[in-house]
């Protein structure tokens, strides 16, 4: 999603008041963002601690800030940074982690962003964004450049399934229709979700929504999935990030709160940073179960793919 | 009337002792550079304590240059007060940025003055480190950061009173000689004697084509009869006894 970011980015780059850091990286990717942004795109080397307070305080002087680096790195590092000089204060600032999950793959753990969002999400005012498709991240930059408060960027590599349309951008979209429960899933994994749903027979189809903004709010989750939860049917939630602090427990608890019983509750998650093994994204989230064969074990659906 | 100066250190004096709270030590080392900075700082000037435990000179400072009603120096450090330990956040214009956490000031004072800079202000930037603050390794991602950029609107002033939260500077981590460290970046230091109001405000008075570090060679709990250049007035607040010392050292000094 780089090179739509960038695209982005660039689009709304005439603001004068726009300033972008990165925490050096953005090789192959940015260089266009930086020749028109000139004095306002600012390396900050390897200094995310620094990157991380000088954005505040540029942003407490009323720049438009937007920050970039590797998920992994633009939270874990300077989360005190992002706790006190950012969210405390309710700054306007933009971070932007690519290679969201296990994005970054055989490059290994340090490179890894599978507690990204539950961790950020503990912090006041922040607000996450989580384009499942590069054909959302436009709408995402331009949400994001609207908003008040602090927010956060979760970039992947868009899956979407050949021949499918991506739907219009909202914080929810339905991406298949069915009656053999829901599926509630963020991220980019929601293609191999869409993909192996939506071909499925009309008795075993679910409900696919993919959600791309956090924290849940119970007053904006569209009705039908209210209902589609009421059912008593399967509830699967799919996310490229652990359990703890993730979709699975916001979903969880939003019905709690609601009173609803989910009895065929199932929260696929990532592993973790220790896996003990290394590879590609796509074997990490084998062994992370986060595979279509588990989705369609949790709907109940023999998998002869 | 006292002098202002001598009012703040009253103050901070016996508002740690109505608390029963320390950090009167780090406090009494750089008050009277936090005074003597607000006598400079022009309207849009800022001023980033970045050694938010030094928060109660700050605000009898505040106080005295009447950007916050002296009333409030009485709460200090109680329940549903606008004044805690550290600097608050969202509360006072003056306090931009709720410090506290060590490490943190210096890159919010970089970007404060890399967006003036920007902006072609004439704004300026003060910060107040502490001397064991150095050992933070952002305070060094700071330096490198606003040596890069030139920042020569900003003044760095270092409270080097010596003493951290377990001990000396010298025998937890030494860094000496500091300013022999901070030479090698393209900054322009002059060290002083912190508590001399004439060297004190010369130094932050000049002007440079670099940022500038200023040396504050302080002592902390000065003034503090028994507790000045030791450890434990970092943390134990004084006791009515020492609060009369030093109240009568202060008087007898004006």
């Amino acid at each position: 999603m780089r090179k739509e970011l960038c695209s982005a980015l660039t689009h709304i780059s005439a603001d004068p008041s726009m300033v972008f850091f990165t925490g050096d990286l953005g090789f192959m990717a940015l260089e266009p963002l930086q020749a028109v942004m000139a004095e306002r795109f600012i390396n900050a080397g390897v200094a995310e601690q620094n990157m991380m307070s000088v954005a505040a305080a540029f942003a407490h002087d009323r720049w438009n800030v937007w920050c970039y680096s590797i998920a992994s790195f633009c939270v874990m590092r300077p989360f005190e940074m992002i706790r006190n000089d950012i969210c405390l204060h309710n700054l306007p600032v933009k971070l932007i982690g690519n290679g969201g999950g296990y994005g970054y793959g055989v490059m290994g753990p340090s490179h890894h962003a599978v507690e990204d969002y539950g961790v950020l999400l503990t912090l006041p005012h922040i607000h996450v964004y989580i384009p499942a498709f590069d054909e959302d991240v436009a709408a995402v930059i331009a949400a994001a450049n609207h908003r008040q408060g602090p927010s956060y960027i979760r970039l992947g590599r868009g899956e979407r399934p050949h021949d499918y349309a991506v739907p219009v951008y909202a914080p929810w979209r339905q991406l298949v229709r069915g009656d053999n429960g829901i599926v509630i899933v963020t991220g980019p994994i929601a293609g191999m979700v869409w993909q192996h749903c939506a071909t499925l027979p009309d008795t075993q189809r679910p409900d696919v929504w993919v959600v791309s903004e956090l924290p849940l709010d119970a007053n904006t989750i569209p009705d039908a999935v209210w209902h589609r939860m009421a059912r008593k049917q399967s509830v699967v939630v799919v996310e490229e990030h652990v359990s703890h602090g993730g979709l699975g427990q916001m979903v969880a608890f939003v019905a709690a709160v609601r009173g609803l019983h989910l009895p065929h509750f199932h929260a696929m998650a990532a592993g973790g940073l220790s896996l003990g093994v290394y590879g590609s994204q796509a074997f990490l989230r084998t062994q992370s179960a986060l595979t279509a064969t588990a989705l369609l074990a949790h709907l109940g659906v023999h998998d002869e793919q | 009337m006292p002098h202002p100066l001598a009012w703040c250190h009253e103050q901070l004096i016996l508002m740690h002792a109505n608390a029963n709270v320390g950090h009167l030590g780090g406090n009494l080392s750089c008050i009277d550079a936090i005074y003597h900075t607000f006598g400079i700082l022009r309207p849009n000037d800022r001023f980033i304590l970045s050694k938010g435990h030094s928060a109660g000179a700050l605000y009898v400072v505040l106080a005295a240059y009447h950007i916050i009603p002296s009333a409030w120096l009485e709460t200090f450090h109680r329940d549903n007060t606008n004044l805690p330990g550290h600097p608050p956040a969202n509360t006072i214009d003056a306090i931009p940025f709720a410090t506290g956490s060590l490490g943190h000031g210096l890159s919010l004072a970089a970007g404060f003055a890399l967006s003036q800079r920007m902006r072609n202000t004439t704004q300026r930037t003060f910060c107040l480190t502490s001397d064991g603050e150095w050992q933070e390794g952002s305070t060094w991602e700071a330096l490198i950061f606003l040596c890069h950029h030139k920042l020569s609107n900003l003044t760095i002033l270092i409270d080097n009173n010596g003493w951290q939260g377990f001990g000396s500077t010298t025998h937890v981590a030494s860094m000496h000689d500091l300013v022999e460290k901070l030479s090698a970046f393209a900054v322009e230091i002059t060290s002083v004697d912190g508590h001399d109001a004439t060297a004190v405000t010369h130094a932050l008075q000049q002007q440079s084509h670099a940022p500038r570090c200023i040396i504050l060679n302080t002592t902390k709990g000065r003034g503090l009869p028994g507790l000045a250049d030791t450890l434990q007035s970092h943390y134990l607040p004084p006791t009515p006894a020492q609060v009369a010392q030093a109240l009568s050292y202060l008087h007898g000094e004006q």
